[in-house]
């Protein structure tokens, strides 16, 4: 199958004053049609840059793809034209669902106004009537209730989770072929969570588009994610079928995060919590990045690991992975 | 909202009478009319008839009271000067004041507002520094020097533009330069940290993802929430305009409540002065509530009282 999303070495450089840092480091994953891949990992670990860097969003001035791929239905969208990319890309057939739902969407413009945007400048609705019956069509979708009646409201007349609806209506009103969804539920109550979660699972059972989900939460990675990525540090360390990055996950990195989230049901272990910093992306390890945090450390995490293939897709970045490391844990 | 409104029509009113107070008071420091008014050989019985039909002899604060009641009649007295009621002599110049009010803040909003977004977008660049500049250059000079160095320029060595007077276009559009580039520093100062802030936002970014291109993300989504602060301030700087057209009314010889003003005070007129004053602190009062009800047209929080 080809993928609808296929990212390879992608590099991401974010120019600051203390110097140019590379919160992207190298990453390369894809995302199958109908597939949800979780990317995960603790805050600074470079997934929002990475999924900036796919719409090609990144904070300006400063931020810069240095170099690899992300190709979506065969074009490359770093070497595009800005006017190309927003033209025929964005929002077409590669969106993106933004952090907060609260910020996301214009204070002073109706939520039929922003539904239909998408719909308007990529010409899959022509004039204002069919606009709006787009537009309250595509809010349906997302389950908000009697649409035709709330185009005319602001966004402040909306609670989060229905805001966080409307944006997700916003992405995928063109039927896209790949959505990003940055953290799409870290700030909505559970309850509102697990229904968002429900509606994504139904959107993509719809259009078969491809989900690329960022969370640092393997609650929500657990409950919807097909495949899972797991990131550290400006790089993937470990990634493979969900099932197995739970059940038997081979990176050390990947054990700690399991190893912090409380389970029902278990007998009261005490949570481990990792210890040590993340490091500084203006300076990085040479060698492999979580060895100066990582309790399995040999003399040899003194050399970046090359990914190491566990089988059914699963492989890490680490020098004990398939071997020694099943036995350590 | 109509509470909120409520409040501030009461505010007004409170400033209104200030006003009043202050400028009854000043005119009388000013000295006494009919030392002006009379040849300098006028008997003094003469003179203290005229003081007494001018109400000239009663104590200030029986003065005060006087006029405060004639004014909310609608009677501000007759302009010594001219033998007519003094608010009609204001009233009859007033339109073209506020003719040359609104066109030079529209001039001061017509520069602003692109060089704010301009700069904004292009923050760092030479057009960023430029805007600064220019906006600088009308805080830093005087209206009544602007004037002066256009009249210089366009109307002697040019001969472009007339130098005074009104009845045409072309009258008005020194005096409303020379008026309207002061506020235009602060007006683009404020637009383009508006613009920052906005085109920073989770929303424009939001935008952009959808696919809208940059120029409707600039002038359509970012830009309305951007004139929110611009609009709180027009209220201010539309009094600046009143305030400040006094003295471009003189240099340019325009026709307007302000010349008019100064001229009364030149001959201690003073029912012409309160007229013209009390008048201003009316205007300058009802365009601030203009502008908070304006709010609710841009922004819909407001509009929908949160």
């Amino acid at each position: 199958m080809t993928p609808a999303l296929k990212v390879e070495n992608l590099v991401t450089e974010l120019a600051l004053r203390r110097g140019v840092l590379r919160p992207v480091d190298g990453v390369s994953f894809h995302v199958d049609p109908s597939e949800t891949l979780g990317i995960v990992g603790e805050s600074g670990s470079g997934k929002s840059m990475t999924c900036l860097s796919l719409l090609r969003l990144l904070p300006k001035p400063g931020g810069r793809i240095a170099s690899g791929s992300v190709v979506v239905g065969g074009r490359d969208l770093t070497r595009l034209s800005e006017e190309e990319l927003a033209r025929d890309w964005r929002g077409r057939r590669i969106s993106m669902v933004t952090q907060d739902p609260m910020t996301s969407l214009n204070p002073v413009y109706t939520v039929g106004d922003q539904v239909g945007a998408p719909l308007r400048y990529h010409r899959l609705a022509e004039g204002m009537r069919a606009v709006r019956a787009g537009a309250a069509a595509v809010l349906g979708r997302v389950r908000i209730p009697s649409p035709e009646s709330r185009l005319d409201e602001y966004p402040h007349q909306f609670s989060g989770g229905m805001r966080q609806r409307v944006v997700s209506a916003m992405a995928i009103a063109c039927e896209p072929e790949v959505m990003i969804a940055d953290e799409p539920t870290s700030n909505l109550d559970v309850t509102i969570q697990v229904k968002m979660i429900d509606l994504y699972r139904k959107i993509q059972e719809e259009t078969g588009v491809a989900i690329v989900l960022i969370t640092h939460d393997m609650g929500v990675a657990a409950s919807i994610c097909d495949r899972i990525a797991v990131m550290y540090a400006g790089r993937i360390v470990e990634t493979g079928p969900a099932r197995r990055i739970f059940r038997a996950p081979a990176h050390p990195y990947t054990r700690a995060l399991l190893d912090s989230i409380p389970r029902l049901g278990r007998k009261s272990r005490r949570l481990t919590a990792l210890g040590g910093q993340p490091p500084d992306l203006a300076n990085p390890p040479t060698g492999c990045r979580f060895a100066p945090r990582c309790a399995l450390r040999v003399a040899k995490c003194a050399a970046y690991p090359p990914d190491a293939a566990l089988g059914e897709g699963h492989s890490a970045a680490c020098w004990l992975a398939g071997n020694e490391a099943d036995h350590a844990a | 909202m109509a509470s909120y409104f409520a409040r501030r029509v009461f505010q007004g009113l409170l400033s209104i009478v200030g006003a009043s107070l202050v400028i009854f008071l000043i005119t009388r420091l000013s000295g006494d009319p009919v030392v002006l008014m009379l040849p300098p050989e006028a008997p003094e019985e003469v003179v203290r008839q005229v003081r007494e039909s001018l109400r000239l002899d009663l104590p200030i604060w029986e003065q005060y009271l006087g006029f405060a009641w004639d004014a909310l009649h609608g009677d501000f007295g007759r302009s010594y000067r001219w033998q007519m009621p003094a608010l009609d002599l204001i009233l009859e110049r007033l339109p073209a004041t506020l003719y040359l009010s609104v066109v030079a803040l529209a001039f001061s909003m017509v520069i602003a507002v692109p060089f704010g977004v301009l700069s904004a977008v292009y923050r760092g660049s030479w057009f960023d520094r430029f805007a600064k500049g220019f906006a600088m250059l009308g805080q830093a000079m005087p209206n009544f020097w602007i004037g002066l160095l256009m009249i210089m320029l366009f109307s002697v060595k040019l001969g472009w533009l007339p130098a005074f007077g009104a009845g045409t276009p072309a009258h008005v559009i020194m005096p409303a330069i020379a008026l309207g580039w002061y506020p235009v520093a602060a007006q683009t100062r404020i637009v383009r940290s508006a613009m920052l802030d906005v085109l920073d936002s989770d929303y424009i970014r939001m935008g952009r993802s959808v696919g809208a291109p940059e120029r409707v993300l600039v002038w359509k989504y970012a830009l309305r929430n951007a004139a929110i602060p611009l609009v709180t301030m027009q209220g201010v700087y539309f009094a600046a305009m009143l305030g400040g057209s006094f003295v471009v009314e003189v240099v340019f010889a325009w026709p307007g409540m302000g010349r008019t003003v100064v001229e009364a005070l030149f001959s201690r007129d003073f029912p012409v002065v309160q007229a013209g004053v009390l008048f201003s602190a009316v205007v300058f009062v009802a365009a601030n509530l203009l502008v908070d009800l304006s709010y609710g047209f841009i922004d819909p929080r407001i509009r929908h009282g949160r």
